[in-house]
């Protein structure tokens, strides 16, 4: 079975969800959409208070290259649009809308399936990039834009990522057992626009027997690949699933288009899917809402700007123990610290826990047991990159490929010491950033 | 739900189950054969001995983390290893004033001194054991003979000396009377504690290995270089040079390389520089073992190679460096 070279690590994988069908999650009574949830910069908002607006509606305007629109989630009025929480941490612009219950769909969209072997490329591109679509897996890079290489990059391989490492999270592989039609025909849109040459592999973790059965009958007959792979975390991060499925290596300062390579998720190939051949615009997603703390644990259908805590009452409410609460995996989620945040477009998880272990953990002095190193997947020395950031020495610790580090959290789940690896490497990443744009400005 | 008081901190928010205490633990209990087999061999006094040796080290730890105003790690279970390691490194009879001055060298001189666990140079055991031997020869070198299920105290016991001792001093021959090599693997010989019986010091270092805390880079390059090394003097001069066999299971080196070499803070991180590390401590071990002063060169080899750990570990820095930056860097 095929698994990615360096590293890697086996954390319990704690997949509760995953004989859970996706229930759909009922309109809430106020939706918090916010205009910044992609990479790259926030679009602009087209509305006022007061708009009335229709589900599917554009409401924020992608604002540059990199930026990506963002749609009313369901028909309603704009009650405000104003700096409101977001999961990353951070305060954003957000379009508040309050629900007329109808859910309605603007004129022309959500319409029934139309055959896409017509469109154009550019045609194609233009309803992937009006329909505000970004990589659902986490990232949010707008996805017109990675589907649109330099012109001197040949991209010979697609793949379609289904290994879902992240322990908990099983939105993917709910996706994967009932949407598989969906899934098939996103992933032949998007090979299409490379050509005939291209080879198209769905890439699934072997916990997940019955997602590979059920894709591999729909999608051998044309000619994608379905490829078992070996579980091991962090197997669905790109640079891994490429070495998993491919063998090839994307050097440290390549993309993956660098190598003839693009990756793309599950739940986006379903977004693509749905622009092109039904003219929906990506409004909703599917979130596993899972945890020890969450009364029923599910995998819900929610719309875009859906509250935690309108969730969280919809899965049984959380208990009085509760005392952090992740947006994403428990890997490289981000703990929220208000029930007020939104999911956006790239909330595969939410995770209700009791993290006892976050006020007890003191970081105790490295015994240099290697472990680190041996798990790091971009074959870093995270201990040494910890130790270098908290010595501020940043010169040094960008020769050590600071850069290189995907932030996977592979060396602090493994330090017997609970040094707070990936935390240095961020804060080291973070002042260097800042000292670039300085040195620039 | 209101009142529930939300927490932030970094990913990830699950950690495996391992700490510095389980690490610790589970090394002393790999040693725990070759303990018990020490008290079968020496009796009662070697328990004593072992006891004095562990309680003295912890006593030091906890003074020393006073003293330095640091959390208390009395029970992190390193000084455990270290007083363990130390009593497995002293013959039975030694007097328990020198075992307490051991456990001061170990863990005042050579651990907190330097920073505590993890900024040590050299492995506290070793540093100790050394420092007795250098400072109290005859003690360190009368060796009690082994009396099965003999618990007393023994205080006049019948001593000898240790295998090693008798190929420096009398020769092949008189060595290879003294013992045969299945009293080597079982450890009826004389010698320090737990050094003797090769038997429960693999079973120990098997498990240590199963469970993924030591690699066996280090000690297979230890035991085979001075298998080569002893060996091929063997085959020139029989008669002068003990076989390699002879040395596998005579001497502290099944110890030394399983338990002392593999010390995570004194050996090197890196798959090649651990295997250099094994080569340099067993071409050491084997050149004081047939040339040098000392019977027994074990000891004096990893401290040896000790010191070299942070040149070990430049090395990979600077090709990890390199490999690094193999391409400018993307804006």
């Amino acid at each position: 079975m095929k698994t990615f070279k360096t590293g890697g690590i086996h954390p319990p994988e704690s997949k509760f969800t995953e004989n859970t069908p996706v229930e759909l999650m009922p309109v809430p009574k106020e939706l918090a959409i916010s205009l910044n949830q992609h990479l790259g910069k926030p679009a602009k908002p087209v509305v006022k208070a007061g708009s009335e607006v229709k589900k599917g509606e554009l409401i924020g305007e992608a604002d540059g290259f990199i930026s990506a629109n963002v749609h009313a989630s369901t028909s309603g009025k704009v009650k405000s649009v104003k700096p409101h929480p977001h999961p990353g941490g951070h305060y954003a612009m957000t379009v508040f809308i309050t629900p007329d219950g109808q859910d309605e769909w603007a004129e022309g969209l959500n319409t029934d399936p139309v055959d896409w072997h017509g469109f154009s490329k550019e045609d194609i591109i233009g309803k992937i990039k009006n329909a505000g679509i970004v990589g659902m897996g986490g990232a949010g890079f707008p996805t017109n834009v990675k589907l649109a290489p330099p012109p001197d990059k040949k991209i010979d391989t697609i793949i379609l990522n289904g290994a879902e490492c992240e322990p908990f999270l099983t939105a993917d592989h709910r996706l994967m057992l009932e949407s598989p039609e969906e899934i098939v025909e996103g992933l032949n849109i998007i090979t299409s626009l490379f050509g005939g040459e291209a080879r198209a592999y769905i890439g699934i973790e072997s916990n997940k027997k019955d997602a590979i059965e059920t894709l591999t009958r729909h999608a051998s007959s044309k000619g994608i690949e379905v490829v078992s792979l070996k579980t091991k975390y962090p197997q669905g991060a790109e640079k891994q699933l490429i070495n998993a499925i491919t063998g090839r290596t994307i050097e440290p300062g390549e993309l993956p288009f660098d190598k003839g390579c693009l990756v793309q998720n599950i739940a986006t190939a379903v977004a693509v899917y749905e622009a092109v051949c039904k003219n929906k615009p990506l409004v909703d997603r599917v979130v596993t809402v899972s945890g020890l703390e969450i009364g029923k644990p599910k995998n819900i259908r929610a719309l875009v700007g859906t509250s935690f805590r309108d969730i969280s009452l919809f899965c049984g409410n959380l208990k009085e123990s509760t005392n952090q609460i992740i947006s994403g995996g428990p890997m490289m989620g981000k703990a929220v610290y208000t029930l007020d945040v939104p999911i956006i477009k790239t909330t595969s998880g939410m995770l209700f826990i009791n993290n006892v272990g976050i006020e007890k953990a003191r970081e105790r002095t490295c015994i240099r047991c290697g472990k680190c190193v041996d798990v790091c997947p971009q074959g870093l020395a995270p201990w040494l990159l910890a130790n270098v950031a908290q010595l501020r020495e940043f010169d040094e610790i960008q020769l050590l490929g600071l850069a290189n580090c995907t932030e996977c959290g592979s060396c602090t789940y493994v330090c017997p010491s609970k040094r707070e690896l990936v935390h240095w490497i961020k804060y080291a990443k973070a002042l260097v950033n800042n000292r670039q744009k300085r040195k620039s400005a | 739900m209101e009142s529930v008081n939300l927490k932030v901190s970094n990913a990830p928010f699950v950690r495996s189950k391992d700490s510095i205490e389980s690490v610790m633990y589970n090394v002393a209990l790999a040693l725990a054969p070759a303990t018990v087999m020490s008290v079968y061999l020496f009796g009662m006094r070697a328990l004593v001995l072992t006891v004095v040796c562990i309680l003295s080290c912890i006593a030091f730890e906890w003074l020393m983390d006073k003293a330095r105003n640091k959390p208390n790690s009395c029970l992190d279970g390193s000084a455990l290893v270290t007083g363990l390691l130390l009593a497995l490194n002293v013959p039975a009879n030694l007097p328990l004033w020198m075992v307490v001055t051991g456990s001061f060298i170990a863990i005042v001189a050579t651990k907190h001194v330097f920073g505590g666990l993890g900024y040590n140079v050299f492995n506290p055991a070793l540093v100790a054991r050394v420092f007795l031997l250098i400072s109290f020869p005859a003690a360190m070198t009368s060796w009690p003979m082994p009396a099965p299920f003999s618990f007393d105290m023994m205080v006049d016991m019948e001593t000898g000396a240790s295998p090693l001792g008798i190929l420096k001093t009398d020769g092949v021959q008189a060595a290879l009377a003294s013992l045969s090599l299945m009293d080597g693997f079982y450890g009826t010989m004389t010698g320090s504690l737990g050094e003797t019986s090769a038997l429960a010091l693999l079973a120990g270092a098997v498990w240590l290995w199963y469970k993924k805390y030591i690699t066996m880079y280090i000690p297979l390059t230890i035991m085979g270089s001075v298998f080569l090394f002893t060996g091929l003097f063997h085959l020139i001069d029989p008669g002068t040079y003990a076989s390699p066999a002879f040395h596998m299971v005579t001497g502290g080196l099944i110890l030394g390389a399983f338990f002392m070499a593999t010390d995570m803070v004194t050996s090197p991180l890196s798959i090649r520089g651990q295997l250099l590390f094994g080569l340099g401590c067993g071409l050491l071990t084997a050149v004081i073992r047939l040339w040098g002063g000392y019977p027994e060169g074990i000891s004096f080899a990893i401290l040896i190679m000790n010191s070299f750990v942070p040149l070990i570990d430049r090395w990979d820095l600077n090709d990890r460096k390199a490999e690094n930056n193999k391409k400018p860097e993307k804006p």
